[in-house]
């Protein structure tokens, strides 16, 4: 009797399984009043810790403006910091359900993991740094010499597949954190430190004396780094896309954090920005949104090129120039699709 | 007695299993052995699902796959080539060198500071007691990253050595240089003449010792060993016209070639593991030394043994039985906490198998397994070890 | 008188002559140095070797700690300005700003300012739930909070001094440890004991309340949890939960029943066997997949259940060499009672297997403290975890050795703390066995 009872038990626990994730993220998000959002550990300009203990940067300035679509409330999110080898369990297992963690958007990653890219938030291509004092001007010069690599991403990959092909022999010191990587660097430990072309000028900008390195001209890969989410729930992938389509388009029509309020209630609007920021229309509902979401969004964070000025721009200690982010108007290839 | 052979058999009632000594420990284990099952079978069956529902598989096909990425130190041949099951393996002999050479370390580092510890020498019994409370009551992760950027600050870069008559060892931050010995024709006779006076020497001693007992007479084994063991290889080596030559480091282009390489990455893993397990050695060390009692000396000097064979012959086999087996679990220790390679650098079984292996082709499950695996696999071994170790030291009680 | 000595005895001392003092080289601080440092030639070589050292390393550590340190400055690179404007080109000092500025981050992690009294109450109840495990009498609890009022009241003091303010003297921590402190010293008797101990029992309930919120506090999600805090709270709750699951382990193991007994051997050697940062490579990545779909926990709470479950086994060894240490008269003294496996085992057995066991235990819990780092390696933000999104910070950048430092000597007062006790602990139990 009590082993029949302890047997259906345990059966019916085992295929009472409830339903996935898919589908009703956005629900699910509301219901919690917080979106739960993966970031990196620590990687200059994109995440990193205030003097308040808030997490800011590029990449953490999306899931505040996910937050301020959904919510109105850019401080509706519930951080987790995650490593190169969890950030993709995490966001499978519905820990995360946005991922904007520098993650480059990739044939395997997006059919292999069954994930998806909603968009590029930063276009980025694999470098190396250098110092002057070495005397080299080309990363062709490099046979033979020590690279710090970070590792638990892409880098360690294109790097090995760059010496091969170049048919040059290195000596690989693998890092886990920029941190690290950088005090070896800085110690002479390794000769040449690579990694994306903008964590190469972050951790350049931030050293002591920064014009005693170089970051050679070779780009040896190309990483579109984008947010991602989880396959199979295309509401949830639409509502994250066309956040960071809204930044970009704000930017476009010159929308900013401090006229978003005044433009929203002006009369004489471009046709465009009347939609995107809920004047006409009702583009929101469609999206399970707000009305005013992608106003929301922008006087929350700013649009795209206030934040990438706020972060990473030249007046930060980081001093990326735009380049490829720039608008496609204006030489680069950030481009957003209408806002219709 | 005979009460019971007279009463009927009980009739069995559905209590009496947990109630009658006779069934209960079967019925007690059944349960145990289904609510086990269950369990087991309920993970799995969450584990099919789970997958299922994410598309992926169980399969180690991954393993023969190009691996596609670099390993800095490869005690076996490998290039980005090569698949992943031979990056592990790179990994995995990574992990048994630094075990080796950290327990070597450690013992070493641990028996020298338990000794001085009982030092009659008021301030160097102090410095190692300081020694031993800082390394043990801090976190090994810290010491090794503490260690590491020690190693890295505080050596001179290559480029510093440039112009510089370097001699036969060299200390950068990149690691250290020592001469590599180079056989010549003729130099595996050498090498192979040493290894077979080794081979003398076990047996000489054992036929010493038999003779020993045989008649109580002893040979200054000593002098002898030393003998057999470097005259032949000696002799040999100047009669084959020198066929081992030592090959120094040089500086060339970014880095020394030449010599053997130890990298930072493993100097500094080495150095901090071996100081962080030495603290704990030492602490066993000198309670197995004070746990010899000390009639236990006054017995051997009333037998008339000198200090030194006193110590050899009574002492040190006493403590040792104290020392080894925590001397055993220590260097368990050792071992696993080697996994925490990965935050130095130092390519070993978690940084392979478990580190890039797992990132690039997002196998956690079955790399996970494996490398619990290994890591078992060698804890096995060494308890083996010490469980036979101890049966033969055990004394013999009752 | 002496007359009757006269004939017999040559000479007869009358007088007491006051004892000579010792020679100058057999007392004093020269004997002691002769003695202790200098009693050979190879001692005085080893002393010498090692005053060197000393000095060698000793003034160079201040120098750069100390001397040359700066605690108030916005970022590196103002520190290294302050520094070369002080001491001129080319020196270097610690910039231990970086501390100052972030250490309510390193010991509460993003624990909201507000609510950071609770982890502060948590920890006081933490204490006083400790103390009748540890101690005979809470005496040591009326020190304790005597202590902190005392250094809350200075702390205060010099507050309203530079700051015009008083701080937080009259904030939650302080009437919670007035409290405590008053109960303890009016009913902190041995007979009272059992009390505090019930209070013991329900501690985890309050600190899980406390800490996590519900009910009137606000809640805190554990990803919000970090620095110090989350230390504490990983380490406690591994060894508050591998305790009774160690005890199970351990009489599984001793057990008759041999299915039971390869189940609990093979569970142990299984998880002794693994490095702890493997198991919590599963508790980052693995273990959602054994769960049924659909349920998630958050990391944390994954982390807790397997260290819990990597404690217990070490948790099982220790408790198993106290229970092989106990005469096997006892085991025969409680069958003859007629006690059964239980009773035996809840009366006569494990109340002094436990004792024996108590100074492993401890070290087990050191262990599992320092044990705790590892989760840095995993992405959750522990005081080491958490250098990564400081140094990370554009400010801050490229520093080393101050945050390293600061957090090694966190560790290290801590388990200093608790290792000195185990040792008292055990001259303790050697006299209690001496009697």
């Amino acid at each position: 009797m009590k082993l029949i009872k302890l047997a259906t038990v345990a059966a019916v626990a085992g295929v009472c399984a409830t339903t996935g994730v898919q589908a009703q993220t956005l629900a699910q998000t509301k219901e919690a009043g917080h979106l739960k959002c993966g970031i990196n550990t620590g990687l200059v300009g994109f995440a990193f810790t205030d003097d308040q203990g808030n997490w800011q940067g590029f990449d953490v300035a999306l899931c505040k403006a996910v937050a301020a679509a959904i919510f109105g409330d850019p401080g509706a999110v519930e951080y987790t910091s995650l490593t190169g080898k969890t950030r993709f369990t995490a966001l499978a297992s519905g820990e995360v359900d946005l991922l904007s963690r520098n993650t480059t958007w990739t044939l395997t990653r997006d059919v292999d993991l069954k994930l998806t890219f909603v968009g590029v938030n930063y276009y980025d291509g694999q470098g190396f740094m250098v110092p002057k004092a070495l005397g080299v001007t080309s990363a062709l010069e490099l046979d033979g010499a020590t690279v710090c690599i970070q590792t638990g991403t892409t880098t360690e990959l294109n790097l090995a597949d760059y010496f091969r092909a170049n048919n040059m022999s290195y000596e690989p010191v693998p890092i886990e954190t920029n941190a690290e990587a950088q005090q070896k660097y800085l110690a002479d430990a390794c000769d040449v430190y690579t990694t994306d072309a903008s964590g190469l000028a972050a951790t350049r900008a931030s050293f002591e004396d920064p014009s005693a390195h170089m970051i050679l001209p070779e780009i040896i890969s190309k990483e579109p780094l984008g947010p991602v989410v989880r396959q199979g729930d295309d509401e949830w992938a639409d509502i994250n896309r066309w956040v960071l389509n809204a930044l970009l388009i704000a930017e476009e029509k010159g929308v900013t954090k401090a006229n978003v309020k005044d433009m929203a209630s002006s009369s004489d609007l471009d046709p465009e920005v009347a939609r995107l920021l809920g004047v006409e229309g009702d583009y929101g509902s469609m999206l399970g949104l707000p009305k005013d979401w992608a106003a929301n969004v922008i006087a929350a964070v700013g649009n795209y090129g206030e934040v990438f000025d706020e972060y990473l721009g030249p007046d930060t200690p980081i001093g990326l120039e735009r380049g490829l982010n720039a608008l496609y108007t204006d030489g680069g290839i950030q481009y957003a699709p209408p806002f219709r | 007695m005979s009460v019971a052979t007279g009463a009927p058999p009980p009739t069995f009632r559905i209590d009496m299993l947990w109630r009658d000594e006779r069934y209960r420990s079967g019925f007690i284990q059944a349960i145990a052995m289904i609510i086990l099952m269950l369990g087991v079978a309920w993970l799995v069956n969450n584990t099919i699902e789970n997958l299922s529902a994410l598309g992926k598989d169980f399969d180690f096909g991954f393993l023969w796959q190009s691996a596609q990425y670099d390993i800095n130190q490869r005690l076996i041949e490998y290039n980005n080539q090569d698949t992943n099951a031979r990056a592990a393996l790179v990994g995995i002999l990574n992990t048994l060198l630094i075990a080796v050479m950290g327990c070597v370390s450690a013992t070493f580092l641990g028996v020298v500071a338990g000794v001085l510890r009982l030092s009659k020498n008021w301030l160097i019994a102090r410095l190692m007691t300081v020694y031993v409370e800082t390394f043990r009551n801090v976190p090994v992760l810290i010491w090794i990253l503490l260690v590491a950027a020690v190693v890295n600050e505080s050596l001179p870069s290559p480029r510093a050595f440039r112009g510089v008559d370097t001699g036969a060892f060299v200390a950068t931050n990149r690691g250290f240089y020592i001469p590599a010995p180079i056989l010549d024709a003729g130099g595996g006779i050498v090498v192979g003449i040493f290894l077979a006076s080794i081979v003398a020497l076990i047996i000489v001693r054992r036929w010493a010792r038999k003779r020993q007992d045989a008649t109580g007479e002893q040979l200054p084994l000593f002098w002898i060993g030393l003998g057999i063991l470097l005259v032949p290889a000696v002799l040999a080596y100047f009669v084959l016209g020198m066929p081992i030559r030592l090959e120094y480091p040089e500086l060339k282009g970014f880095n020394f070639g030449g010599g053997i390489y130890m990298r930072d990455s493993l100097v500094a893993l080495w150095l901090a593991l071996s100081l962080y397990t030495g603290a704990f050695i030492s602490e066993i060390v000198r309670a197995g030394i004070l746990s010899v009692s000390h009639g236990q000396t006054e017995a051997a000097a009333a037998l008339g043994l000198r200090p030194n064979r006193a110590m050899r012959l009574i002492i040190l086999p006493q403590a040792l039985r104290v020392i080894v087996p925590p001397l055993i679990s220590q260097y368990l220790n050792l071992t696993k906490n080697s996994s925490l390679a990965i935050a130095v650098g130092y390519m070993d079984a978690t940084g392979t198998l478990g580190g890039i292996t797992l990132n690039q082709t997002g196998r956690e499950m079955e790399c996970i397994l494996l490398l619990m695996g290994f890591y078992l696999i060698v804890s096995l071994f060494i308890s083996t070890v010490m469980n036979i170790y101890n049966s033969r030291v055990k004394l013999v009680e009752r | 008188m002496s007359g009757t000595h006269a004939h017999t005895v040559p000479y007869v001392a009358e007088t007491h002559y006051p004892a000579e003092p010792a020679p100058v080289s057999t007392t004093g601080p020269i004997a002691w140095l002769r003695e202790n440092l200098f009693s050979s030639w190879l001692n005085a070589a080893i002393t010498l070797i090692c005053l060197a050292f000393i000095l060698w390393i000793v003034p160079g550590i201040l120098d750069w700690a100390v001397f040359k340190s700066v605690w108030h400055a916005k970022s590196l690179s103002e520190c290294r300005e302050i520094i070369v404007q002080t001491y001129g080109e080319g020196t270097t000092g610690a910039c231990w700003a970086v501390i100052h500025e972030r250490l309510g981050q390193l010991l509460y992690g993003f624990y909201p300012v507000d609510q950071r009294w609770r982890p502060d109450v948590t920890l006081l109840l933490l204490i006083t739930a400790m103390i009748p495990l540890l101690f005979q009498t809470m005496r040591p609890l009326v020190v304790v909070m005597a202590a902190l009022i005392g250094v809350k009241i200075l702390i205060a003091a010099y507050l309203a001094v530079t700051e015009n303010t008083l701080g937080s003297l009259f904030g939650p921590t302080t009437i919670v440890a007035i409290v405590i402190g008053g109960l303890a010293y009016f009913f902190g008797d041995t007979h009272h004991r059992t009390r505090w101990l019930v209070f013991t029992i329900v501690f985890p309930i309050l600190a899980y309340f406390l800490l996590w919120g519900g009910i009137i506090l606000e809640p805190i999600p554990s990803s919000r949890f970090g620095g110090f805090l989350l230390t504490m709270v990983i380490g406690v709750t591994g060894i508050a939960g591998s305790l009774p699951l160690g005890i199970l382990l351990a009489l599984g193991r001793q057990s008759k029943l041999p299915i039971l007994r390869l189940i609990c051997v093979t569970f142990i050697e299984f998880i002794r066997g693994v490095p702890l940062i493997t198991l919590l490579f599963v508790a980052s990545t693995l273990l959602n997949y054994f769960l049924p779909p659909g349920t998630n926990f958050d990391l944390i709470l994954r982390v807790l259940i397997m260290v819990t479950l990597f404690a217990s086994a070490y948790m099982a060894e220790v408790i198993r060499g106290g229970l092989a240490a106990l005469p096997k008269g006892q085991y025969e003294a409680s069958d003859t009672l007629g006690l059964t496996y239980w009773q035996g085992m809840r009366l006569i057995i494990l109340p002094q297997a436990l004792k024996i066991s108590i100074p492993g235990i401890v070290n087990t819990f050191i262990g599992l403290f320092k044990d705790t780092t590892l989760v840095a390696v995993i992405g959750l933000l522990d005081p080491l975890g958490l250098t990564n999104p400081i140094r990370s910070d554009a400010n801050w950048n490229g520093i080393v050795w101050e945050l390293y430092g600061f957090i090694a000597f966190l560790f290290f007062v801590c388990c200093w703390g608790m290792s000195r006790y185990s040792m008292y602990l055990e001259t303790r139990l050697r006299a209690a066995d001496r009697r």
